[in-house]
């Protein structure tokens, strides 16, 4: 349960100040799946890192599950960030020169899972999300598509309640866009994950249930989405 | 999150590198390389010159011309301003009977010496038969120097073991003529070696102290007429009248040279704890001085490793950013490249170590000094590596742990 009240975020930037955020509500229960559209430099990335514990508010409550995050310090954070969150960000951020196994593993290593646990679940992602064939490529040696999903099975091998995407599928063309799409929705299926992912692209976003709209850093729209895609059915525009 | 997968991920980031990582540990190495071989070379030096000392007698005094000054200064002092005299052996011979077991003057200088096509400068020293008796020499074959050498000026030399093998190889140099300084000489004796180190006589050539002045040292031997000596021994009967001999040395010196009381005496009276003494304080001199230059070098290398350090945390910004999300803490992060600044000095401290252990080998197995490598050195010289990494990485490691997570995400 996410629960966000009069969200604001201002960036100093020496003399002037940006409101990356302006007040922003909402709530997103246990279990949605919810996108977040908006134009470019209109807050997503910024609502993102305070709903992913990256960042905290500059005023405004956020809290999750009931916890406050004003309460949490800079190891709680961490803690909920390790615990209760999976990240997938548009660039991937997998390591260099770091089989993708190893880099399914890394969360788990800050969690303090004993060596063969860590493997065995890393392994268990990589299935998941088709890559049980691939656990010992390094990043430069797999497609977009493939490291977006070692960077999905990262997310998802802490068994988060929680997974934020931001523009999942900027980085990639719109045929692996849409297997990223299904992977999506067939891990929130299967798993009842709440999903929440930004992105400026409409179609993508008719894949969710809900769609907030967002513009300089003010919640403009917050429609439900009474027939999202499926996604690998024919696009029908 | 255990050590070992901290060491993996260093490692990793290490090769990742591997020409930068090698230039940056290289000061490491130097440094570390420096203070080992040192050590080393140091303890070797000090054992040989020691035991060379002890060697030539505990009961004996050596009286040389020069004001004497404690410190690096005595090794070179000016010998040219003050003379002792042949006169002066004499008179002590004459006076200290009874209390000396022996006095024996000596005199010597660097010569050309020649046979066949092996030819090289080396020194030569006019001495007395009871010399050999008086340093504790051993003949390796034929005989000394005698009294009669000297009272018929025979041209007769005896050779330390170092200069035998330069002239005649493995050949028997005994009956064999010799040219010093143009002047022939017949081989009488060979020494037995007393291995590298001051005062051995392997690089000296013995000859009858009357034959040189007669014969080789000419007008540099003379001063105002008298004919002058480097130093004169005096081996005293009691180990236990060393200090009194000693003054009576002085006392008679003084006299002779016709000081004023108010002067300071024109030569000195040292024994061998006093030659130790000086030794050992100008290798002291000498060790913090090389160690304050190997010092300085880790220090650069310290400094060295911050820099790489601290370019490392900004180019892996993002990786950081990235660890944070996934939830390592700040002391996770902190741990990591820590560990990572330590990897680096640890390993040019081992490379150091090897090579500095290399260097004081060589060392020994060029004959130059049979340096000592001691367990003490190689473990502070790691000590050393360890602290330097230690120090100059909490700093590049304070910068990673404290970024923002978010700042450090968005970093490009
Ligand atoms: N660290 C920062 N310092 C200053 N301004 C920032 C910073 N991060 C974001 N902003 C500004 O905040 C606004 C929102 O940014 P962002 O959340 O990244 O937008 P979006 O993800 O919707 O493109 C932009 O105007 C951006 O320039
Ligand atoms: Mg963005």
């Amino acid at each position: 349960m996410i629960q966000a009240e009069g969200l604001t975020k201002v960036y100093q930037m020496g003399e002037s100040e940006v409101r990356a955020l302006d007040g922003a509500s909402f709530t997103i229960g246990k279990g949605e799946m919810v996108s977040i559209m908006g134009p470019s430099g209109s807050g997503k990335s910024t609502l993102m890192s305070i709903i992913g514990c990256l960042d905290v508010p500059t005023s405004g409550q956020y809290s999750l599950d009931g916890v406050s995050v004003e309460s949490l310090g800079e190891r709680g954070l961490a803690e909920v960030r390790g615990r209760k969150i999976g990240f997938v960000f548009q660039q991937f951020n997998l390591l260099a020169r770091t089989s993708a196994l190893e880099n399914v593993m890394l969360p788990l290593t800050y969690a303090g899972y004993s060596g063969r646990e860590r493997e065995k679940r890393a392994f268990a992602a990589l299935e998941r999300v088709g890559l049980g064939d691939r656990t010992h490529h390094a990043p430069n040696e797999l497609s977009g598509g493939q490291q977006q999903r070692v960077a999905i099975a990262r997310a998802i091998v802490n068994e988060p309640t929680i997974l934020l995407a931001d523009e999942p599928t900027g980085a990639l063309d719109s045929k692996t866009g849409v297997e990223i799409m299904d992977l999506f929705q067939s891990l929130h299926r299967d798993s009842g994950q709440t999903v929440i992912l930004v992105t400026h692209d409409a179609y993508v976003a008719r894949h969710t249930d809900r769609i907030i709209r967002i513009s300089d850093g003010r919640i403009v729209s917050d429609d439900i989405n009474p027939n999202p895609i499926k996604a690998g059915t024919a696009r029908e525009e | 999150m255990l050590f070992s997968e901290n060491f993996k991920i260093a490692l990793r980031a290490l090769r990742a590198n591997k020409m930068r990582s090698v230039l940056t540990i290289l000061g490491i190495v130097i440094g570390v390389a420096t203070v080992v071989a040192l050590l080393s070379i140091g303890n070797g030096a000090t054992a040989s010159i020691t035991s060379s000392i002890q060697s030539g007698g505990s009961n004996l005094l050596t009286v040389s011309p020069g004001r004497l000054q404690m410190g690096m200064a005595s090794m070179g002092q000016s010998q040219q301003m003050s003379h002792l005299y042949y006169n002066d052996f004499e008179l002590l011979e004459r006076t200290l009977t009874g209390r000396a077991e022996s006095v024996v003057p000596v005199y010597q200088s660097s010569y050309q010496v020649t046979f066949g096509d092996e030819s090289f400068s080396t020194t030569v020293s006019g001495v007395v038969e009871e010399h050999a008796q008086v340093r504790s020499f051993s003949l390796a074959d034929g005989r000394f120097i005698s009294e009669g050498d000297n009272k018929s000026h025979l041209r007769v030399a005896v050779l330390g073991d170092t200069v035998a093998t330069d002239l005649f190889g493995s050949f028997s140099p005994i009956g064999k003529t010799i040219s010093i300084n143009g002047v022939k000489f017949e081989v009488v004796g060979l020494l037995e070696s007393k291995g590298a180190g001051l005062g051995s006589p392997d690089d000296i050539i013995f000859v009858p102290i009357e034959t040189g002045y007669s014969k080789l040292f000419g007008d540099t031997a003379n001063y105002n007429g008298r004919k002058t000596v480097n130093n004169i021994l005096v081996s005293v009967t009691e180990t236990g009248e060393m200090d009194t001999v000693s003054a009576q040395i002085a006392y008679i010196l003084r006299r002779a040279h016709e000081l004023k009381p108010s002067e300071e005496q024109d030569f000195n009276v040292l024994s061998q704890t006093d030659t130790l003494a000086t030794l050992n304080s100008v290798t002291q001199t000498l060790t913090i001085f090389l160690g304050a230059i190997a010092g300085i070098s880790l220090l650069v290398g310290g400094i060295g490793i911050m820099n790489i350090m601290l370019v490392s945390v900004t180019e892996r910004t993002k990786e950081i950013g990235l660890r944070k999300a996934v939830g390592a803490t700040k002391n996770q992060i902190l741990t990591q490249f820590l560990i990572e600044t330590v990897t680096l000095s640890l390993l040019g401290g081992i490379v150091g170590i090897l090579l500095g252990v290399g260097i004081a080998t060589a060392f020994s197995v060029m004959g130059l000094i049979s340096s000592v490598i001691t367990v003490d050195s190689i473990l502070m010289a790691f000590l050393f590596a360890l602290a330097i990494g230690v120090f100059f990485g909490l700093y590049p490691a304070l910068r990673a742990a404290s970024l923002h997570p978010m700042v450090a995400l968005r970093y490009e």
